[in-house]
């Protein structure tokens, strides 16, 4: 038995309708510790005008956000405050680990730095550059509103995926040139005195 | 720059002390052990009333280095706009000196940073703890036998996934 159906009558899955309203509804954390977050601050100012694409309403409470943007370079004396922020954001939830020194810990190699913090916290969109550009960092929220729009769900089923959950590299700390001699081919984290 | 007689006064008084001199920026190179007095006398008696900075040199490895650590107080006498170095050289495993929180409040900072990066002991410091590094942290990382990226410190953390946060 065929349905009648007016013409003013749109059909949608739900998970498509409700990806489409937080797609187009971001509302970003600003988690920003180096130069990366100037032009974090750049991109969300009037030249850039990052209201045209829905995502100007920065937020400083990490419940009243659902997209973290990590600016900058992230020490380990601040790592447990990046998850902690991190854990306090309600679902759903993504985050862009903008420029080299989140993503990788850019060129600050040292004992304190943390090499890129999907080491730690998941990631949805990586930002190259240093710092990058805000035209890259808008580019980075369009990504993630198609991301959103092509695999969200209303019961964030995507989340559970093992395929989301699976690190995008091999996170093996490299070997350490000059420690002494006999503790090569640490374990990461393994500390030793 | 610094007046002679002040350099006068500090070796009359400090015959141990050695001095030295490069481009009118001079050193008196202390022992530790006479520390306390020197900067009681710089301070109280020749006016330098201003501790510009503390820090620390590790000469591990370092050509014709004869010891371990140079520790160094940059003074400044705000009234004549005279200039002194101290230096204080110091071996493990005699790694403490005197505090002069005593003499400038401001070295408090100076030496909990020093405390931090090189494990030096200032006795008699009010309150001295790491200031930069997190408490766990147990290494003294800007010492020269401290490997440049760590000990895997900063990966000693727990991991988040999608499914637990």
């Amino acid at each position: 038995m065929a349905i009648e159906i007016p013409e003013n009558v749109v059909v949608s899955r739900l998970d498509s309708l409700a990806s489409w309203c937080r797609k187009n509804s971001l509302w970003p954390m600003p988690f920003a510790t180096a130069c990366c977050g100037i032009e974090l601050m750049a991109t969300g100012a009037s030249k850039h005008d990052l209201a045209r694409f829905g995502a100007e309403v920065m937020r400083f409470s990490p419940r009243q956000c659902d997209l973290m943007i990590v600016a900058g370079r992230v020490v380990m004396k601040m790592l447990p405050v990046l998850q902690r922020i991190w854990q306090q954001m309600h679902e759903p939830k993504w985050c862009i680990s903008m420029g080299a020194c989140a993503s990788t810990g850019g060129v600050f190699d040292t004992y304190s730095v943390v090499q890129g913090i999907d080491r730690f916290i998941p990631v949805d969109m990586y930002v190259p550059g240093c710092p990058p550009r805000p035209e890259q960092l808008i580019q980075a929220i369009i990504d993630l509103q198609d991301k959103i729009q092509a695999e969200g769900t209303i019961g964030g089923r995507e989340f559970a995926m093992r395929s989301r959950q699976e690190p995008k590299r091999a996170l093996v700390e490299l070997n350490v040139l000059s420690l002494p001699r006999g503790v090569s081919n640490l374990p990461q984290g393994v500390r030793v005195e | 720059m610094i007046k002679p007689e002040t350099i006068t006064a500090l070796g009359e008084r400090f015959p141990a002390v050695r001095f030295s001199e490069f481009r009118d920026q001079h050193r008196a190179a202390v022992p530790a052990a006479e520390l306390a007095e020197v900067f009681g006398f710089v301070k109280d008696t020749q006016g330098f009333d201003l501790l510009v900075d503390v820090t620390c040199v590790d000469y591990l490895n370092f050509r014709d280095a004869e010891d371990r650590f140079g520790l160094v107080y940059l003074l400044a006498n705000t009234v004549t706009n005279e200039r002194l170095t101290l230096r204080v050289y110091l071996n493990e495993p005699n790694l403490t000196v005197p505090s002069a929180t005593a003499f400038w409040k401001g070295a408090n900072w100076f030496e909990r940073e020093v405390y931090d990066m090189f494990g030096i002991e200032f006795a008699g410091h009010p309150d001295l703890r790491r200031i930069l590094m997190p408490d766990e942290f147990t290494a003294f990382p800007l010492r020269k036998d401290y490997p440049l990226q760590g000990r895997g410190e900063r990966h000693n953390f727990p991991v988040l996934t999608r499914e637990e946060s």
